[in-house]
């Protein structure tokens, strides 16, 4: 696998941060970056990563299987991740995971058939006065996710996967 | 990706709500008023000229800094407590490497949501926190590691940064002066563990964040081998206030030994959840109240400290007053100021099986008593929240926790095993009755049919 020169570009801004022999500091901000891209991490992509930054392939490897948002398979287009860890679960966390996946016909950890959403749970996201609460995509955090909200924020995220099939 | 700004955070429920009492970090906050011109309007920045000298008075010596934060009684607000001034003290002074500061905000321990406002809304307060702190003790470069979870706040940090290397607050030759230091954000990607000091170590250097023996320390032996001082978002958000007003000040809006303002998430079954910043040694009612009260039934329990806290009954928590010192003589841990609150209709076993199952799922795996023990711990919550329990289970529990607790190299052990020894040591009357009836006491009856 060879990255495009923007990835290489946004690879160099995260090794920048570190000095010139501890490269591998940017290994978690570069899979970051890699799962935004191409919305899984492989072993091709670690593989080439660690060419990148002087790494054997195993200790990328390491950093992706130890870390729980790396995705080490292909998910759905939106990846949504519902806290149910014990405060959440208080104000309704486990009820809006389970509202989700009985909306979509997944079980936890399920993607849809038509390869739009996956739902997870997750441990504790850091935002627990906001609960329910939920990630999309690693990248955005909505809050307050009641029932209503929930129905509205799948429709959404419906509608845009259509609109971009179409 | 379609635009999902209408469902996201905007701060008015947990941070601007006007409920803090005599805010030093949250104050004068509104959500749009994030930015360096904005912060150097609320008196942001004058610290860091202060210390430097730049303000028109004779600066102050990093040791002067130091006994300055040791005066305010300053404690660590990321969980343990540590007085932040010693452990200033401890880096050493003549070293001839590089030396590094970094700032954990790997805020994950569940119920805490106080750093994600802080680095939300008041970005600039940590960066010259860091400066002022990177200046007492040397240190020529910092990281600030932040959850992976809240990557938009990642975000907002790093916009700060730029905003701070643009105006000269960052970088060489801070201000115009002879002091220089750069700061990086770093952003974790999904592990608890990471929170322990030596774990977000190891993950800064690009590692699975499995925590070091200790000693030797961080001071001695830090990011890449080198000295190192590790403080919570909260803590160095503190600092500024501290060298503007001085140490003594601090110190007096709190009480002995529990100096300044501390922030409060408060959490679960209360009217309006949200993050409170109040002075230490402020009842424990009074924090309630400003939360809007218990929902949905009587005060059951508190777990005061975050989840790693030991829960502790309404009663004995009315009583007490939210400082370090008065939530550890009622048998718990003021920890990283997350107030879960529980009302009577919860039951325990259920709430310690969601805590259990967490803790097993964050063991790093290092330590046998801690990577077989937490599983042991779940299984058997399990079992007698299912229905399954025998009545030996329950001491059998308390004794895995008791064997977990100091013998393993960090504290996640014990983080796994507090909550059980507290939950059975207070509510064993329900373990009791799960086994003995095979089902709930509590109004969860039907939850428990149905997981």
């Amino acid at each position: 696998m060879t990255f495009s020169d923007d990835t290489l570009a946004r690879f160099a801004r995260e090794v920048a941060k570190y000095p010139p022999q501890h490269k591998a500091s940017a290994v978690m901000a570069c899979l970051a970056i890699v799962q935004q891209e191409q919305g899984f991490v492989s072993t091709q992509a670690e593989d080439a990563l660690a060419a990148y930054l002087g790494m054997p392939p195993i200790a990328v490897h390491e950093v992706t299987t130890f870390y729980n948002m790396y995705n080490q398979q292909p998910v759905g287009k939106f990846k949504l991740n519902v806290c149910t860890n014990l405060p959440c679960q208080l104000r309704d966390g486990q009820t809006a995971l389970d509202h989700v996946c009985s909306r979509l016909g997944v079980e936890p950890y399920g993607t849809t058939a038509d390869g739009v959403f996956t739902v997870q749970p997750s441990e504790c996201l850091g935002a627990c006065a906001d609960a329910p609460v939920m990630l999309v995509n690693d990248r955005q955090m909505l809050s307050f996710m009641g029932a209503e909200r929930l129905d509205e924020l799948v429709d959404t995220l419906r509608a845009h996967a259509a609109d971009e099939s179409r | 990706m379609p635009d999902l700004s209408k469902f996201k955070a905007t701060g008015r429920e947990t941070c601007f709500h006007g409920r803090h009492i005599g805010a030093q970090i949250y104050d004068g906050l509104d959500g749009s008023n994030w930015r360096l011109k904005d912060y150097e309007q609320r008196g942001g920045y004058q610290a860091l000229r202060r210390i430097l000298g730049l303000d028109g008075g004779a600066g102050m010596t990093p040791d002067e800094v130091i006994a300055e934060v040791k005066s305010s009684g300053l404690r660590g607000r990321g969980g343990a407590g540590f007085p932040t001034g010693l452990k200033w003290s401890f880096m050493p002074k003549n070293y001839a490497g590089p030396k590094y500061l970094v700032c954990n905000s790997d805020e994950g321990e569940p119920g805490t949501c106080k750093d994600r406002d802080i680095l939300a809304y008041n970005p600039h307060i940590v960066i010259e926190g860091m400066a002022i702190a990177a200046y007492a003790m040397g240190a020529a470069a910092g990281y600030n590691y932040i959850h992976g979870e809240i990557f938009e706040v990642y975000q907002r940090f790093e916009q700060a940064l730029d905003e701070a290397r643009a105006a000269g607050c960052l970088g060489e030759r801070i201000l115009g002066s002879s002091f220089s230091f750069e700061l990086h954000a770093h952003h974790g990607f999904g592990a608890y563990i990471c929170g322990e000091e030596t774990a977000l170590l190891e993950s800064i250097e690009g590692k699975k964040g499995q925590p070091r023996f200790k000693p030797p320390f961080p001071a001695s032996f830090g990011v890449y081998g080198r000295p190192t001082t590790i403080n919570n978002t909260e803590t160095f958000a503190a600092v500024p206030w501290i060298i503007r007003h001085g140490g003594e000040r601090y110190l007096a809006v709190g009480k002995p030994n529990n100096g300044g303002t501390k922030i409060f998430s408060v959490v679960g079954d209360v009217n309006a959840p949200g993050n409170f910043e109040i002075p230490l040694g402020t009842p424990f009612s009074k924090l309630l109240e400003l939360a809007g009260g218990v929902k949905g039934g009587a005060l059951k329990a508190v777990i005061p400290g975050g989840s790693s806290a030991p829960v502790l009954p309404a009663n004995i928590m009315l009583d007490c007053t939210m400082d370090y010192d008065a939530i550890a003589k009622a048998g718990s841990m003021l920890g990283s100021g997350a107030v879960i609150v529980m009302n009577d209709s919860r039951c325990m076993v259920r709430s310690l099986l969601r805590l259990s199952y967490f803790y097993q799922h964050e063991s790093c795996g290092q330590c046998t008593p801690c990577r077989e023990g937490t599983g042991w711990l779940w299984r058997l919550v399990d079992r007698i929240e299912h229905g399954r329990g025998r009545m030996e289970d329950i001491d059998v529990l308390d004794s895995v926790a008791d064997n977990i607790m100091g013998r393993t190299i960090c504290a996640l052990g014990d983080a796994a095993a507090m909550p059980v020894r507290g939950m059975i040591k207070h509510f064993r009357d329900e373990f009791v009755h799960h086994v003995e009836h095979k089902r709930c006491a509590a109004g969860t009856a039907a939850a428990l049919a149905t997981t």
